[in-house]
């Protein structure tokens, strides 16, 4: 035991810098997209850094990772990088092994994009496949939804950069609350108490305090040791199942998916904004949840044809007004669109005239 | 193998196909086979087939692994234990393929071989192996310079963007920040003992590509002070279209400079006498758009730092928070003493007041941005609010009382 490691950290990151970054680290004067997936930084020095950018499934194998590995043997001397988005970067310093890796990017099926006014890969979470909240799943989405898309990842076609986020549920492990496009995976029915086990996993009061909006209370009948759930004021948030395993809110039939669209992290010209819902829900239909598809590429196609030049979806629908964007759309405005959640609701009700009929 | 006919149909079609991918390793692995085979029942189901997590770790360690259990162990075996590792990535997720390869192989013998490039806070996640094998593994990646992140009620692996290393718009060296927080934070990176998790995020200039102002309880997003760089002939260029907007990133052939650029700025500080691009920067609020349009032309000033923001966090439970500012500028340069010490300051105050589960960015809007603003030494500053209160309702402390008695006017914390 006494040669056991810990808390080392992380390795420093200029162990895996390529030389001509580490030459030019801090000087690099401007960048090109001289196409779709291929990025030229160019430094003070003169150096190039070529950089192609691929997408990932984010979900991989070894197997898939040994390929990328591979790849960047032959043509990056052993470089590559991943982005915030789950692509792969390429990081080529050799200008003349460029062409040679876009053929063999080309004959693996990897496509290259994800740069300047595309639909990028889709942050997104765990799903199906590994998770015990969700509503949806995430991978199965995310493939579906950019199988649609390619034409737009691989090209600069839209007004500006369109970032898509999925959360397989509210907890939002994506933080997917500031995207262009948002799928979020919601549940629709309260939990259901299992009274016979709920003594045996869980904390009475810590359930009780994770209700934010105060529906659980301890059963009357004190010899069952369990709770209630004032069904009317569950908006089925699935943190009391976060802190109590006898309190599951799944439902095959009933949970699906949620859209919301106009949010942004970056400030280029507005300011960072929230997305806010456009559907509230489209059934699950794996596995290629093509409500949740047609519905994607209809929201992109109309900002695509009615957003100026540069302008986010968000600036887009800000301008418009949101009564135009549910028109243009097609999308049927509901009583689940208008804010009833905590002092938030409020600054979202409209005291002006400024709207349009 | 199990058989998965809607999975299947997730095959075809351009984007990368993970049925495809995984579908190659199930034949190796029993534990991946299984896992289709769940994964179609679920598909089928149209739920999950995950129990709840349960504890599992590392010796000595109270995060980084998240115990995940399949509601099926008999039908899928393979899937009885399917824990996950998260491995603390390096700054800026660059790599060399020895340092992967080596993770892989330690992964392929300890694990599923199954992975994420990467997960939604950095991390590398390790996706599915069993109890027994978590220690081994440890002790390998350790061994190999790499340790495991944070989950739970801890510091969250920090992460940021490229940064330096690859960008010309990054006002500090967003990597070397990173690194070092990370070291600064270990122990409370493997040992949680804050009321919930905590996530630290740097982006290197306002466009903010790790989204730290939406995914980080304390955003660092670079800034610069002093004006802007201007290059008069490459913004010439532009105007005759011999460089492209966004350096090409849009399907735009020619800059428009006036409309595309001077209209669109928010604070209309710039304008054009002939040729020649003017800007009064004292006016500029650091938005990015002039300089994105014109990277050849534009560049961030020199005098330069991070704006932190603090309290961002996803819509449980309160409804999804921003960060807001609360230092407009702290310079950035090693050892970075002062982000530490401010970090330690807020999470002592949030660890002594915060209710379990309370994130930071909740626990302010319940106490009051005055008692954290007092508790971790900051002043008041226009900076932090988009604008004044609009109600009546502020209240007097003695210490205002005081500082009136003392002849100051107001009292401020510096």
């Amino acid at each position: 035991m006494s040669e056991r490691i810990t808390d080392i950290g992380p390795p420093h990151y200029s162990k895996f810098l390529p030389p001509v970054i580490k030459e030019n680290y801090g000087k690099w004067k401007y960048h090109t997209i001289p196409e779709p997936g291929v990025l030229i930084h160019v430094s003070e020095t003169g150096d190039e850094l070529i950089s192609v950018r691929v997408a990932s499934p984010r979900l991989i194998t070894t197997l898939f990772a040994r390929d990328l590995c591979d790849i960047a043997d032959k043509y990056c001397d052993g470089y590559l990088r991943f982005t915030s988005r789950h692509n792969v970067e390429f990081l080529v310093s050799d200008k003349s092994k460029l062409e040679g890796l876009k053929a063999e990017l080309v004959q693996r099926g990897l496509p290259k994009g994800g740069t300047g006014h595309s639909v990028t890969n889709i942050v997104h979470t765990q799903g199906w496949v590994h998770c015990h909240t969700p509503a949806i799943d995430a991978s199965g989405i995310v493939k579906a939804v950019m199988d649609d898309l390619f034409e737009y990842f691989g090209s600069h076609e839209l007004p500006a950069q369109v970032r898509i986020s999925l959360a397989c549920c509210l907890n939002m492990c994506g933080a997917v609350h500031c995207s262009d496009i948002a799928i979020c995976g919601v549940h629709r029915t309260p939990p259901t108490i299992r009274h016979e086990v709920l003594r045996h996993l869980c904390e009475i009061p810590t359930t009780i305090a994770s209700c934010p909006t105060g529906a659980i209370r301890p059963h009357p009948d004190k010899t069952l040791k369990s709770v209630i759930v004032n069904e009317e004021r569950c908006m089925y948030c699935g943190n009391c199942y976060t802190m109590c395993p006898a309190l599951p809110c799944f439902d095959s039939e009933k949970g699906g998916v949620a859209l919301l669209v106009g949010g942004k992290v970056s400030n280029a010209k507005s300011p960072p904004m929230f997305s806010r819902l456009a559907v509230p829900y489209i059934p699950n239909d794996p596995p290629r949840w093509p409500d949740t598809v047609v519905t994607i590429r209809r929201i992109l196609i109309k900002y695509a044809e009615n957003a100026l030049k540069w302008e986010r979806v968000g600036e887009w629908v800000e301008r418009i007004g949101w009564e135009r964007f549910f028109e243009v759309c097609e999308i049927p405005f509901t009583f689940q669109h208008i804010d009833d959640y905590k002092f938030q609701a409020y600054d979202t009700y409209r005291t002006s005239m400024h709207f349009k009929f | 193998m199990h058989k998965t006919p809607l999975l299947d149909q997730l095959e075809s079609g351009p984007f990368p196909s993970f049925v495809k991918d995984l579908k190659r390793l199930a034949p190796t692995k029993p534990a991946v086979n299984d896992l289709l085979g769940q994964l179609e029942r679920s598909y089928k189901e149209k739920i999950t087939h995950w129990k709840h997590g349960g504890i599992v770790g590392v010796l000595g360690y109270g995060s980084g692994i998240i115990g995940r259990y399949s509601d099926l162990p008999d039908e899928f075996p393979g899937l009885e234990h399917f824990h996950t590792m998260r491995i603390n990535h390096p700054s800026a997720w660059f790599y060399t393929t020895q340092a992967l390869r080596e993770l892989f192989d330690i992964w392929d013998e300890h694990g599923s071989g199954l992975l994420n490039m990467h997960g939604a806070t950095g991390d590398i996640i390790f996706l599915g192996t069993r109890t027994e094998e978590l220690e081994p593994a440890f002790q390998k990646l350790t061994a190999k310079g790499w340790d495991i992140g944070g989950s739970g009620s801890a510091m969250r692996s920090p992460s940021c963007c490229c940064g330096p290393a690859r960008c010309e718009w990054s006002c500090y060296d967003t990597l070397e920040a990173c690194y070092q927080l990370t070291q600064e934070f270990q122990f409370d990176l493997h040992r949680p003992s804050y009321p919930y998790k905590y996530k630290l995020k740097f982006s290197g200039c306002p466009n903010d590509c790790v989204a730290a102002v939406a995914r980080a309880d304390m955003s660092m997003i670079g800034v610069w002070k002093d004006d802007i760089r201007i290059d008069q002939s490459a913004v010439e260029a532009y105007m005759g279209g011999e460089l492209k907007p966004k350096g090409g990133g849009a399907n735009v052939d020619k800059l428009d400079v006036q409309a595309d650029v001077v209209d669109l700025c928010p604070t209309q500080c710039m304008w054009l006498e002939g040729k020649t691009l003017k800007i009064n920067n004292r006016e500029c609020n650091h938005c990015m758009h002039c300089i994105n349009m014109m990277p050849q032309a534009l560049r961030p000033g020199t005098d330069v730092g991070c704006t932190v923001l603090l309290g961002s966090h996803a819509p449980i439970l309160e409804g999804a928070q921003m960060s807001w500012v609360i230092v407009p500028f702290m310079r950035m340069e090693e050892p970075f003493d002062e982000l530490k010490e401010l970090t330690s300051n807020i999470t002592e105050w949030w660890a002594e007041h915060g209710k379990n589960r309370e994130r930071v960015g909740e626990l302010i809007m319940r106490l009051g941005m005055r008692a954290f603003l007092e508790a971790v030494g900051l002043p008041p500053v226009p900076q932090t609010v988009k604008t004044p209160r609009a109600n009546p309702f502020f209240f007097w402390h003695k210490s205002d009382f005081e500082a009136e008695d003392a002849g100051r006017k107001y009292h401020t914390t510096k």
